[in-house]
């Protein structure tokens, strides 16, 4: 059994790496440093970190003027409300005027687990991707996610990044482990259909390609850690070559990777396709492995989303 | 204040509402009344207490202003010009596809704007962020609308500020006493404002923000103040300036007839002549 990280203490621990190579680098957060894991940063850079109390609104529009004055601002909260709370802000204060404010929720998707629905952002990809000069950013394990985070502090403008709470395995070696912004990776090759999954679905997607080669089926597995801007090439060249997609994401199936993969299809190589993420629904109350299972972010519900998109092949 | 400064405070923001008002006049659009309630304050700001240089926008070390009221931007931008950061012409072009001077303040392309500004009550938690970053180095600026303080944001802001003692931070509330809808006791009323920031923890100053020794005497005053932000209510005229706009919310962000406009112009002009009698 591989090791389980959350993606928030790969993003905690790693700010305190960033904030030693950056001494521009100043750490804000909504009274949840605990929770989000800018509390490692707190400790080691105690003038570097501004806590603003219960106010989202105003933390990241404080940061967009830290930002005007030469620092990089990273801002924290759970994605509900970085995303949502705060979108005015993140909108018009900050992607607006390409401000260098990186907005890093955690907390996302329905692996928030017991606090339930009103917790559970199942939206923010869909609204962060919408914003023009805003790139979104969703690590899927602890490499990914200090190398996410890492190539976040060297772009010079506007990024949302989204880290989970519940410890998800170490998927990747992190001496090996290679991260650009608007690439994605093949992690399996195939010839049959392709799993485009992001974030926490990983996972579930290597299994569901190993469900699937059981039945003689042979699935390309693509991360896309990027949601925007996508990797159409990669994507292109994957469809052309399997003729068949299905996307996996702890997301609501609008608005996030399903939609993206969907747009570039729709234009540059339309092919059948199906999206596993949460059905437009909101989440629940529940522990982590329950709410998989209820919402169909499994590897079982990836295999059968592949199956029926093969089956539409002409 | 001695009566030359005076005098030419006096003049040149006559001729900020004359720009500001033309700007909006060439467009047929923006939002005068509230330009012209904020000219003597904008003017004080940028003519007599910032220091920059419109040689240096870019200047790290420079005082920051961030119009919070951004739709009042016909006043900023006529400031600027006059100031010398562009030629204060460009502003025909106010609102024009064209043109760099956007409807609401962009950084981006309009040299010596701190801020991009326009959804209310976003600019001042800006102007904290700039406070912060420039402790015992610079001093931050922003004018606030009195109906903008029915955002919440304002106030998670001037909480922000007190807590972190940014006694380098003035925000200045253009209190006209109007906003889009009428008078902003009866649309949602958010006075008293001395007393509210007073208990957010704000030193605060009650003033007439059309004159310039009271807008001298409080900013001087906001300088000695230590281990607090400064909140200066300027009681203002929408509209100041033009007889048929002022008090008058229905010039909120109405764009003057050409009639309307030459009206205007002459009471303007005649303001300046009479201040040179």
């Amino acid at each position: 059994m591989a090791e389980k990280i959350a993606t928030r203490e790969s993003y905690g621990g790693g700010l305190v790496e960033l904030g030693a190579k950056y001494p521009e680098i100043v750490v804000l957060d909504a009274d949840l440093a605990e929770s989000t894991k800018t509390v490692y940063f707190k400790k080691a850079y105690p003038d570097r970190f501004f806590d603003c109390g219960i106010a989202e609104q105003n933390m990241v529009a404080v940061a967009a003027g830290l930002a005007t004055c030469g620092k990089i601002p990273f801002c924290s909260s759970f994605a509900m409300f970085a995303s949502g709370r705060a979108f005015d802000q993140v909108r018009n204060g900050v992607a607006y005027p390409k401000l260098n404010v990186k907005i890093c929720a955690t907390h996302a998707g329905i692996t928030v687990g017991e606090d339930g629905a009103t917790h559970q952002c199942l939206e923010d990809m869909g609204i962060m991707r919408t914003i023009p000069n805003m790139v979104v950013l969703n690590p899927g394990d602890d490499v990914e996610a200090k190398a996410a985070l890492r190539a976040a502090a060297e772009h010079k403008g506007p990024v949302y990044m989204r880290f989970g709470r519940a410890p998800v395995p170490v998927l990747f070696d992190a001496n090996t482990f290679k991260f650009e912004i608007g690439k994605g990776q093949i992690l399996a090759e195939g010839s049959d259909v392709t799993i485009v999954a992001t974030g926490i679905l990983l996972e579930a997607a290597l299994a569901a390609k190993e469900l699937l080669a059981n039945e003689g089926i042979c699935a390309e597995v693509i991360d896309i850690c990027t949601i925007k801007p996508i990797d159409r090439d990669l994507l292109l060249a994957s469809a052309a070559k399997t003729g068949a997609v299905v996307t996996a994401e702890e997301h609501n199936i609008i608005g996030g990777l399903g939609s993206a993969v969907a747009e570039v299809l729709c234009e540059g190589l339309p092919v059948p396709m199906r999206r596993v993420g949460v059905e437009d629904q909101f989440g629940r109350s529940g522990k982590v492995p329950a709410l998989l299972e209820f919402y169909g972010l499994t590897a079982e519900n990836i295999v059968r989303k592949a199956k029926e998109a093969i089956a539409m092949k002409k | 204040m001695d009566s030359t400064k005076l005098l030419e405070l006096k003049k040149t923001a006559v001729n900020v509402r004359k720009w500001a008002l033309t700007a909006v006049y060439k467009a047929q659009s923006g939002h005068p009344g509230g330009s012209l309630s904020l000219a003597d304050i904008i003017t004080y700001l940028y003519f007599a207490e910032m220091k920059v240089d419109p040689k240096n926008p870019a200047d790290p070390m420079r005082d920051r202003f961030v119009l919070s009221k951004g739709h009042c931007s016909p006043a900023y931008y006529a400031a600027l010009g006059l100031k010398g950061y562009f030629d204060v012409k460009g502003i025909e072009t106010f609102r024009q596809i064209d043109s760099i001077f956007q409807g609401h303040p962009d950084m981006k392309g309009v040299p010596g704007v701190d801020m991009s500004t326009g959804s209310l009550g976003m600019g001042i938690s800006a102007a904290c962020g700039m406070a912060l970053a420039g402790r015992d180095k610079y001093r931050v600026y922003t004018v606030l609308g009195d109906g903008e303080c029915q955002e919440g944001s304002v106030w998670e802001a001037a909480m922000l500020a007190a807590h972190y003692k940014l006694d380098n931070l003035v925000a200045m509330i253009d209190f006209n006493g109007l906003q889009i809808g009428g008078n902003i006791t009866d649309v949602m009323n958010p006075t008293p404002f001395d007393k509210k920031f007073e208990a957010f923890g704000w030193h605060t100053i009650v003033i007439d923000g059309h004159d310039f020794e009271q807008i001298e005497a409080a900013l001087n005053e906001a300088r000695t103040v230590k281990g607090q932000p400064t909140a200066i209510i300027c009681k203002t005229a929408k509209g100041k300036g033009v007889s048929y706009m002022e008090n008058n919310y229905k010039w909120h962000g109405n764009a003057p007839k050409t009639e309307q406009y030459e009206l205007a112009m002459n009471e303007l002009n005649a303001w300046e002549v009479s201040l040179n009698g």
